[in-house]
């Protein structure tokens, strides 16, 4: 038997979505990495035709969406009473609410109720909101260890990796690479891996188990995020598979719960159309396994003490932009990433943010403030990292639409690439002057003709194998060949041979 | 029923072929067909591009340029979507900068935009539209005609119903192929390896032809099946159902 250790400390820094390259970039490099494509592109077309028939199981699905979506719209509405009102509930039961501009609130909330409960180290429920506001990394700045404790969440700290899907972080890791870090990171932060570990997946679960066993006894102080918060009641609901998150709910002295705001219900009638979607959305099941909800604190059962931040880090910016608001209804269920023809090819730390896929291609750059100013490269190229197939919309629990909010997103970098370049970028250049073209019936008959020459000058068996001379489309033939111009465009041929009526047809 | 043609700017300049095709098909089913030389290009480059202010007059000579006819045909699933879903939204915008008249113009006009399969099996009413093309079809269903028109089954309908086609399933068939517009050029490799499963998918498929309603998909999928050299021939939809056995 392995003692329980003292505490190990854990100095490594976290690591950090920073310095992610643009999405072509990092695209790039993940399309390069064979055993990540095999492993995505198996997981998700397996998640892809379980949610499918789980849906299929319901024939009122679609009403279910629609009811959704529009309880989400009337939250966004009323946002600002509802929080009063959830704040006034959750006081009322015994709980403390605490408001957060930013993620430096709020990681000094809660590093400061760690400290005064004199807890050195924090057990973590699988959250979002946390990865967002990367508090682990400014907890262990604080000298306070984080310990994640769902089991695939704690597969990328173990393996000092970012996560790459929201529900599923190690999703471009093998069982064989876990097996891997298990044995080589588990004893260096506590309990280790049994000897001679092997990749069978029950032998991997209870290695965790085990592990994890220990930190869930020790720890005084749990941090969690919220799937839900009923306003009429200070209910807070938390949706799990694996009892983890269970065990950090009720075994710690002192509760965190870091939740963005828009994650409120009204009231519990709404929530149970929410308890229909996201299972069947994100897991693909009927209902999650463990479905943990909790109201202020209840003396002699559970923590004795709760603390409720309420987390803003950009989502009243996000809820000012009327096109782009509607992403402010997700609810987390990944379904968007499962059935992204890009994501399966590139994984999501390509995306370099918490929020991958999809959903991350619209909410990234909303809550990193495009709607105020100009943005960085790599935030700029997100929206630009969708085929826009469409894909993402009709799987959407709560209709948003994805694709119009990119194309929306697309024109906020244009126009902020407009106001801060003196100059026009090639691509504004290119993109005017063609409108300027397809103005005019005239200049576009122009420019076929030249066209239809350059193909004929430079095709081969109608085909071109590269561009003449460099430009914005260089990219198209490293793979691929390019159809010529047609010697003749199809409005010549109508003038020429009246519709295919005359002599010449 | 006065039918106009609506070609699309890169059918216009890259595939006349589907053009003449489109008018063939309709004379022998009895249906003059019109073909206003106003009309340029819908926009959607410019829209999903991040451009949208300079769809404005790409929107507004769309609608002078179509306006009075009872049905406008395209042999275009995404450039009918972008009419029919996102022309509303563009005549809205140019209406925060004062040409009030173009959310009227665009109500008039954007829903008589049919894509080919829309009009025969929906205003036609034909299925069996009188072709022979004895080849092994596949027919991949591009990502806008399906999602955001939602033809169905339409054009598999029309095809099957072709003398001699043998249609073949093509796997996956719901995955977009990686073309994308702009996505093309600017997540050049992410789109290639979209379109080199793609086109994994119709080799397997053991068809000579791939078919879709988009010549934008099959430019990208056909110039990766040219790039390896692959005997399968990408064809419009409108190409086959105007062949008469000679092809």
């Amino acid at each position: 038997m392995n003692e329980p250790s003292v505490v190990p400390r854990r100095t490594r820094p976290e690591p950090s979505f920073a310095g992610t390259p643009p999405f072509p970039e990092a695209a790039r490099t993940s399309l390069a990495n064979e055993q990540l494509r095999v492993n995505l592109g198996r997981a998700t077309s397996t998640i892809r035709t379980k949610r499918a028939s789980a849906v299929a199981e319901r024939s009122d699905w679609e009403a279910l969406r629609l009811a959704g979506a529009a309880i989400k719209d009337e939250v966004l509405r009323d946002l600002p009473a509802l929080l009063e009102q959830l704040e006034r509930a959750v006081t009322a039961a015994g709980g403390t609410v605490h408001w957060a501009r930013d993620a430096a609130e709020a990681n000094a909330i809660v590093a400061g109720i760690a400290s005064e409960a004199g807890a050195r180290e924090v057990v973590k429920v699988k959250s979002m909101a946390t990865q967002e506001i990367e508090l682990n990394e400014a907890l262990r700045l604080e000298g306070i260890d984080v310990w994640e404790t769902d089991l695939a969440e704690m597969i990328v700290q173990l393996g000092h990796d970012l996560p790459s899907h929201i529900l599923v972080p190690a999703i471009h890791r093998n069982r064989t690479e876990i097996r891997d870090i298990f044995r080589d990171e588990m004893g260096l932060v506590g309990r280790p891996a049994p000897d001679g570990l092997t990749d069978d997946p029950r032998e991997l679960a209870e290695a965790a188990r085990l592990h994890l066993r220990e930190k869930f006894l020790r720890a005084r102080v749990a941090v969690s995020g919220a799937n839900f918060a009923v306003a009429e009641t200070g209910t807070i609901v938390v949706l799990e598979s694996e009892g983890n998150g269970r065990m950090c709910l009720t075994l710690p002295e002192v509760l965190v719960t870091v939740m963005g705001i828009e994650k409120l219900v009204p009231t519990w009638r709404d929530l149970e159309v929410f308890l229909q979607l996201l299972p069947r959305s994100s897991t693909a099941e009927r209902m999650n396994p463990y479905t943990s909800m909790w109201t202020g604190v209840t003396p002699g059962d559970g923590p004795g003490a709760f603390h409720l931040i309420l987390l803003d880090n950009g989502r009243t910016d996000v809820l000012a932009d009327t096109t782009g608001r509607q992403a402010l209804r997700c609810i987390r269920c990944s379904a968007c990433l499962n059935v992204c023809p890009v994501y399966e090819r590139t994984g999501g730390q390509a995306y370099g943010s918490v929020y991958p896929g999809p959903i991350g291609a619209i909410l990234t750059p909303q809550l990193r403030g495009i709607a105020k100013g100009p943005v960085d490269k790599q935030t700029a190229s997100l929206p630009y990292a969708s085929s826009l197939c469409g894909a993402c919309f009709e799987v959407c629990p709560v209709r948003i639409d994805i694709p119009e909010v990119l194309v929306h997103l697309r024109g906020q970098v244009v126009r902020q690439s407009e106001a801060t370049h003196r100059l026009p970028t090639p691509e504004a250049i290119a993109m005017r002057s063609a409108a300027w073209t397809l103005r005019s019936p005239r200049r576009l008959g122009l420019a076929e003709r030249v066209a239809g020459l350059a193909g004929r000058l430079f095709g081969r068996r109608g085909r071109l194998r590269r561009m003449p001379g460099p430009g914005p489309v260089a990219g198209w033939f490293g793979s691929r060949d390019l159809k010529a111009p047609a010697r003749e465009s199809f409005r010549a041929w109508w003038r020429r041979t009246d519709g295919g009526r005359g002599p010449d047809a | 029923m006065r039918i106009a043609l609506f070609i699309t700017c890169y059918n216009d300049l890259l595939f006349p072929e589907v053009g003449r095709a489109m008018v063939r098909l309709l004379r022998r089913l009895g249906h003059d067909v019109e073909f206003p030389a106003e009309q340029t290009c819908c926009g959607q480059m410019h829209f999903n591009s991040g451009y949208q202010d300079a769809c404005i007059p790409l929107v507004s000579r769309f609608v002078e340029a179509f306006d009075g006819f009872d049905v406008i045909v395209t042999p275009s699933g995404s450039c009918a979507s972008m009419v029919r879903r996102y022309h509303p939204l563009v005549a809205g915008l140019a209406a925060e900068r004062g040409d009030v008249a173009l959310p009227g113009r665009v109500a008039a006009v954007a829903p008589r935009v049919l894509e080919l399969s829309e009009f025969l099996v929906d205003v036609l009413g034909v299925t069996d539209v009188g072709a022979r093309f004895p080849h092994a079809v596949a027919f991949h269903p591009t990502c806008h005609s399906t999602r955001l028109l939602g033809v169905g089954d339409r054009p598999t309908r029309l095809l099957a119903a072709v003398e001699g086609l043998t249609l073949v399933d093509l796997p996956r068939s719901e995955s977009c192929c990686g073309f994308g517009g702009t996505f093309a050029v600017k997540n050049a490799d992410t789109s290639v390896a979209m379109g080199l499963d793609k086109v994994d998918d119709v080799l397997a498929s053991g068809a000579e032809v791939l078919a879709a309603g988009d010549t934008s998909c099959l430019m990208h999928i056909g110039g990766l099946l040219s790039r390896r050299r692959s005997p399968v021939r990408v064809m419009h939809l409108a190409e086959i159902l105007a062949a008469a056995g000679e092809a």
